[in-house]
């Protein structure tokens, strides 16, 4: 199931996702599937921010692991999933805590993928994998790349079983590293990274 | 990337220098903004950036630009505004004057919001409202008022779920692209340099409005926040925050009750 070049280096320590359009969809097919001792996953998915969205409750029961909407400087945790509030960027503290900002959209979204990939690359270099699922935008891309540049790996939906296939093909495109996973086998490779010696 | 300690001289060095205050700031957040203004001043590293600033007062004021950033929306969380117009205003009418403080106002997108509800309200007359940020250009901007038109449609639909009576276009006049508010809103308004990391209480006020500012500063900034509120607000007065911020594991909780706690409404004990 795992190409043998995602092979664990370094341990994983996080895993950060970018969702899109169809993301809240994918979602229901990765989060669910992961155990409730997993290292923290943090998600980000492009929402309306006139809408409160309700992802952290529509998650939670369906999920092993505890989900959660990210607070400010909350601790992040193995077996939590932290979602970006609406309308707010998630980011990654040096010490590994999250953290919210209203700094300007970027690639016309907040939250923006490439803002959280970027800053869990620095708290968490090698340890860190990424998770570029279906969406129409090119955000993801450049933090998949930062995330390779400091050691971490990035997995991204394959693109034909995607409802839109844009976003995990930029990062294709973008970093020659990155692997693409069907849908259906994501949380399984996610697994295998994190059991692998 | 262990470029940390160099981000540490170059924020204590504006400190020392500049007086502006980011050693207790959430550093994800200032990274991520000391990158951008480090690639906008044409820098390369922290370090030299950090010599920039140090002989270049403008150079530092465009960092600073950089640093401060913040993007907000007339009426953001509508129910924010709702709970204010719906709850705290009836007790804000049976005084004869209302000072309201809109800490950390950055482009002024919330003095205009709670300008326009009070003017609705009949209240703007007795009101006064000090609206204050560490950043002198979002000082002039939220002063000047002008906004994109392309936002005003978002900024209708919030005003319009606040509770809004009147139509949001009334309040501002349309100009190649721009929406100029109204000056007859700000003929109460004080715009002033203040910094909730190092200024006092200036004055005593009825309502705190302070919101997504909390959300990047450590702990003990919080808490000497939060402190400057507590001693500005006159006994039952009004503190209102940001969506994801709450007043749980503050130094200062028990000085305040939930006054509607699902819009972060606070009252003052």
């Amino acid at each position: 199931m795992v190409p043998a070049a995602l092979g664990a280096r370094a341990g994983v320590e996080a895993v950060v996702v970018g969702g899109s359009a169809g993301a809240v969809a994918a979602l229901g097919e990765v989060l669910p599937k992961l155990p409730a001792d997993f290292p923290p996953v943090l998600v980000v998915v492009h929402v309306l921010p006139s809408t409160p969205h309700l992802l952290a409750e529509l998650f939670a029961p369906r999920c092993a692991m505890r989900v959660l909407e990210a607070e400010s400087f909350a601790a992040i945790e193995r077996g939590c999933v932290y979602f970006a509030p609406a309308d707010y960027h998630l980011l990654v503290t040096r010490d590994r805590r999250c953290a919210l900002s209203i700094e300007p959209p970027v690639n016309f979204s907040r939250p923006s993928i490439d803002v959280l990939f970027e800053s869990a690359a620095v708290a968490f270099g090698p340890s860190l994998v990424g998770v570029v699922l279906t969406g129409a935008s090119h955000d993801g891309a450049e933090g998949a790349r930062v995330i390779a540049e400091g050691g971490g790996r990035t997995l991204v939906q394959e693109p034909a079983t995607t409802e839109v296939p844009v976003m995990p093909a930029a990062v294709l495109a973008a970093v020659p590293s990155a692997h693409a996973v069907p849908l259906a086998g994501m949380a399984s490779a996610l697994r295998a990274m994190v059991m692998a010696p | 990337m262990d470029d940390d300690i160099e981000l540490r001289r170059l924020i204590d060095t504006i400190y020392s220098r500049y007086h502006y205050d980011f050693r207790r700031y959430s550093s994800a957040s200032v990274r991520r903004r000391a990158v951008q203004g480090m690639i906008a001043l044409g820098c390369k590293t922290f370090s030299g950036l950090e010599e920039l600033v140090v002989q270049d007062p403008a150079a530092f004021t465009q960092l600073l630009q950089y640093l401060t950033v913040q993007v907000s929306d007339l009426f953001r969380d509508p129910g924010y505004f709702r709970a204010f117009r719906e709850r705290v205003v009836p007790v804000l009418r049976t005084y004869p004057s209302i000072k309201l403080w809109v800490a950390g106002c950055a482009n002024g997108e919330e003095v205009y919001s709670f300008a326009v509800l009070l003017l609705e309200e009949g209240l703007l007359d007795r009101t006064m409202i000090y609206a204050t940020d560490i950043n002198p250009s979002a000082l002039q901007a939220a002063e000047a008022g002008i906004y994109l038109l392309d936002r005003m449609r978002a900024f209708t639909a919030n005003h319009q779920a606040s509770g809004g009576t009147c139509s949001l276009s009334s309040y501002y006049t349309a100009n190649y692209g721009s929406a100029v508010f109204d000056r007859t809103l700000r003929k109460n308004v004080v715009f002033s340099d203040h910094s909730l990391a190092t200024d006092a209480v200036f004055s005593e006020v009825q309502v705190v409005s302070c919101r997504n500012v909390l959300i990047y500063f450590e702990r003990e900034l919080q808490d000497r926040a939060v402190g400057l509120f507590h001693d500005a607000l006159s006994l039952r007065g009004f503190l209102g925050l940001g969506a994801k911020e709450t007043l749980r594991f503050s130094r200062h909780e028990m000085g305040f009750d939930a006054f509607d706690a699902e819009e972060r409404w606070y009252r003052r004990h």
